[in-house]
């Protein structure tokens, strides 16, 4: 009887609640609707060389609506906010201010609209204290006094607790974006932009700043919101705009639907293209990866952890994951640019070698191309014959110690012939390579010499759809001819094209690996998003 | 209104040979102005600078002795430039290299030890260099400590050394309380090359240098590591190069030659050590290393001229009482013209005029 009672005692004081709270929306909703628009994005399109980040994007954001901008790594979402953010300027469109047509062509210029953000990765200098930091920022007519008043009143009223004489070396990532917020809310802005603001908090962290965020939302400060964690988005926003490819696919009310059809949403539906080889035969095991696990190298870091992977002779293993979900780290740690402690942790064509570094994982048949292709793959000063070298170890290119000059040449042509490297004049520097040029020529360096394991890392990001074909063709017939070939990526459509079988990165962990039969769009998008059914934990962990 | 540099899609091989001849013609125009404010004539000036030391057989022997120590640390410097580490203590090296190379010629001054001592002298210069050298080196491969910093306050360390050895324990007991030590054995002192000429083997040692550098750089792949490293550096890491062993390599390489550069000048040129051995030969040497464009052949030219405007400098000073500092003036000045001549090569100006919300 106890039990019951109060169980229906609670059931009327949620229906209640409830009630009032979905009024209380109601009412916002619409007087936000009739409101017209703060911004309004129309047909905003940015090309950079063959890549079109941007394609006609239209987004319209109410005054007090927290907007979720959501979508893939490489969808466009940053660079859809730096133009908005005045640090890119579009190539065609127009942006709307209050209904009025406005160009917002610096940084300063979106701050004098009423436009604050906070980016991702903080500047914040450590040896300042917070009011120090906050004062640096602002114009000249602030006095340090002024700030540190206005400190006190801020954090008050939005419970963004902060100590105005500490120094910010001593302070959690949570707080350290509190001073960036802060430093935004001092000039009184209209619209708020926070790129991934949750990507360096905890989980209790992220709940605090969701109530300063709906507290701002309530004062008539708009928020745009760019994640891809989706329950925070459901959480959180009223409105959520979806960005695949470059263009805006859907504008939905995340609450009114499920983070499945989201994640839909969001790597999209379309078939993956067929591909024209023999079928794949696996045979012995090539790379053998033994529950390896490495701490976090840098504040931005991910750990990896007990990652099991076995990749065979013959077929083409693919790792999906969204950005910044230990891609890097793992590629790090197979190519051993980062040895592990445990020999046995990596198994290149039966010797052990996770100690090694990458010259001697080279030597042992493996070949490796990195995701960043000027700078990391290849020196952009150099010319093409020098980048040879880079993979020396393995590449007949010297001779105890000495550089062979013309066998450079020769395999630098050899790899431009054979990979159809379209070049501005012979011989040139790296850098005067368009970007899907410059892949092919990396592609062909690891490849031309028939690697028994190739692991690559994001293999057409941002290439042109030609270039993108003909390395994906050249990696799967690397597999028909006998090596095993490991492909990191982002783009799930590549990866169901080409991947035998596959796997799924999310914060450091790798889902079972599953033929890529098994798989659907849908049930990597939730691995992706760390909210399939068999990591439940994960979904809290948002 | 501000001005920025912007990459040039092509860069003229005419004009990056033309750079270095127009920055030359620019520096002698503006330190012309500068003489012509000070109430001399720049013709005359020019004269005393750069005509009468290439005509005099004398000044142009010392060209050659005060380039050898400037072109043998500068060469030593490039191998840290080019991997972009920052060794500016090339001062303190070569102070250091003198030292431990002078140990050996006082412990058997005054002795009939044969012809392995000067040979023992140089290889202990070059050791000592290369010892201090790794210091900062170690410092920054084991503790991440700032290279140029560390390397810069060695100098001052190595510095002190010398003035309490030639002061205290090794001050020549005949020598009037003059702080310096005994004058070397014949066996301790580098010979000039030609019997009663002024310039040693010092110079020798250069050309050496200057050719096995030119080698190496272009064509082994230690050379290529530097440039990759100083150039991508994880590019670098990408090839398997280690980064640490990249820093220790050059910091000793560099180390060594100025150590070696030290040690020649005290048994070819001094003939005994003293507190001044160096009028900062080390410091220059970095401007001799960026006016030779870190290349070896470059480095020897740079070497030459910053030699001829010290020779010329001396002379202006008696001839035309111009003051000692003009000459530091002018080699600033010549740096500045070379480097802004390359970055001009490769970059294009562009005036950026924008009327910004503030």
């Amino acid at each position: 009887m106890h039990h019951l009672h109060s169980g229906l005692q609670r059931l009327l004081a949620t229906t209640v609640f409830n009630l009032f709270q979905s009024e209380l929306q109601c009412v916002k909703e619409e007087l936000s609707s009739s409101a017209r628009p703060l911004v309004e994005l129309r047909g905003i399109s940015k090309r950079y060389g063959e890549l079109l980040a941007n394609d006609a994007v239209d987004l319209a954001i109410r005054p007090g609506e927290i907007h979720a901008l959501l979508g893939e790594n490489g969808a466009g979402k940053s660079t859809l906010v730096k133009i908005l953010y005045g640090v890119v300027e579009p190539s065609a469109g127009e942006i709307q201010w209050e209904g009025r047509p406005v160009t917002i062509a610096s940084p300063v210029e979106a701050r004098a609209l009423g436009i604050g953000m906070v980016f991702q990765h903080f500047s914040l200098f450590d040896e300042l204290t917070v009011a120090e930091n906050i004062a640096v920022a602002l114009s000249d007519d602030w006095t340090l006094d002024a700030v540190r008043a206005r400190l006190g009143d801020i954090s008050h009223s939005y419970g963004l607790a902060l100590e105005a004489d500490r120094a910010v070396w001593t302070l959690s990532a949570g707080e350290r974006q509190r001073i960036e917020i802060v430093r935004c809310l001092l000039q009184g802005p209209r619209l708020l932009i926070l790129d991934e603001p949750t990507s360096v908090l905890t989980p209790q962290e992220a709940e605090h700043l969701f109530l300063t965020l709906d507290k701002l939302s309530a004062e008539g400060v708009s928020i745009l919101y760019i994640s891809h964690k989706l329950e925070e988005v459901r959480r959180l926003c009223q409105t959520a705009t979806i960005l695949r490819a470059g263009k805006n696919v859907a504008s939905i009310d995340p609450r009114a639907h499920s983070a499945r059809e989201i994640a839909a949403l969001m790597v999209g539906n379309e078939v993956g293209g067929v591909r024209s080889t023999a079928p794949h035969v696996p045979k012995g095991e090539m790379l053998t990866v033994d529950s390896l696990s490495l701490p976090t190298g840098s504040l931005h870091g991910v750990a990896l952890s007990s990652i099991d992977l076995a990749a065979h002779a013959g077929e083409v293993v693919g790792i999906a994951g969204i950005a910044g979900n230990g891609q890097s780290e793992l590629f790090a740690a197979l190519s051993g640019e980062r040895p592990t402690d445990r020999n046995d942790a990596i198994i290149i064509a039966g010797h052990p070698c996770g100690a090694a570094g990458i010259d001697a994982r080279r030597r042992l048949g493996a070949a490796f191309v990195p995701e960043e292709r000027l700078g990391h793959a290849a020196a952009p000063t150099h010319r093409l014959s020098e980048n040879t070298l880079i993979s020396h170890a393995a590449a007949e290119v010297s001779r105890s110690g000495f550089i062979l000059l013309r066998a450079a040449r020769r395999l630098a042509r050899a790899i431009v012939q054979s990979f159809d490297v379209r070049m501005p004049e012979a011989d040139p520097q790296a850098r005067k390579l368009s970007g899907g040029n410059l892949q092919k020529f990396v592609i062909g360096r690891e490849m031309i010499r028939n690697p028994a394991v190739l692991v690559v890392d994001q293999p057409t990001w941002g290439v042109d759809a030609g270039a993108a074909r003909l390395i994906r063709q050249a990696l799967v017939d690397l597999a028909t001819a006998g090596s095993a070939v490991i492909v990191i990526s982002q783009d799930l459509d590549e990866l169901f094209e080409i991947a035998d079988r596959m796997a799924v990165i999310h914060q450091g962990r790798l889902s079972p690996m599953k033929p890529v039969s098994e798989w659907t769009k849908e049930s990597v998008g939730l691995e992706m998003l760390g909210v399939a059914e068999n990591s439940g934990e994960a979904v809290h962990a948002l | 209104m501000r001005f920025e540099l912007t990459p040039r899609a092509s860069i003229s091989a005419l004009w990056r040979a033309l750079a270095p001849v127009l920055a030359f013609i620019t520096a002698f125009l503006i330190a012309g102005l500068v003489i012509w404010l000070m109430g001399r004539s720049p013709l005359a000036a020019f004269q005393v600078y750069v005509t009468q030391p290439l005509s005099d057989p004398w000044a142009l022997q010392e060209i050659l002795v005060k380039a050898t120590p400037l072109a043998l640390i500068a060469i030593g410097l490039s191998y840290c430039f080019r991997a972009n580490l920052w060794n500016i203590g090339a001062e303190g090296q070569y102070v250091v290299g003198a030292v431990l190379g002078s140990w050996i010629a006082l412990r058997t001054h005054g002795t009939d030890a044969g012809l392995w001592v000067l040979p023992a002298i140089l290889l202990a210069g070059i050791i000592g260099g290369a010892l201090y050298g790794l210091i900062p080196a170690f410092l920054k491969t084991r503790f991440g400590v700032n290279e140029i910093l560390t390397s810069l306050m060695l100098v001052y360390i190595a510095q002190l050394i010398l003035d309490y050895l030639v002061r205290g324990p090794w001050r020549d007991p005949k020598g009037f309380n003059f702080p310096q030590s005994v004058t070397f054995d014949p066996a301790a002192t580098l010979p000039p090359i030609f019997e009663a000429g002024r310039v040693h083997y010092g110079f020798v040692f250069a050309l050496i240098a200057v050719l096995v550098t030119a080698v190496i750089l272009g064509r082994t792949l230690f050379g290529y590591r530097l440039r990759l490293s100083g150039d991508a550096p994880r590019a670098a890491r990408f090839a398997g190069f280690n980064s640490k062993t990249t820093t220790l390599a050059v910091f000793g390489i560099s180390g060594g030659l100025a150590g070696l550069a030290g040690m020649s000048e005290v048994t070819g040129q001094i003939g005994q050590l003293q507190p001044s051995i160096s009028p900062g030969y080390g410091f220059t040497a970095i401007t001799v290393a960026f006016l030779g464009r870190l290349n070896p052949i470059g480095i020897l030219v740079a070497a030459l001229v910053v030699s001829l405007t010290f020779i010329g400098g001396e002379s202006a000073q008696i001839m035309l009482k111009l003051p000692l500092d003009l000459t530091q003036a002018f080699q600033g000045i010549l740096l500045l013209c070379v480097l802004s001549a390359d970055a001009l090569v490769s970059n294009r100006i562009r005036f950026v005029v924008r009327g910004g919300a503030k």
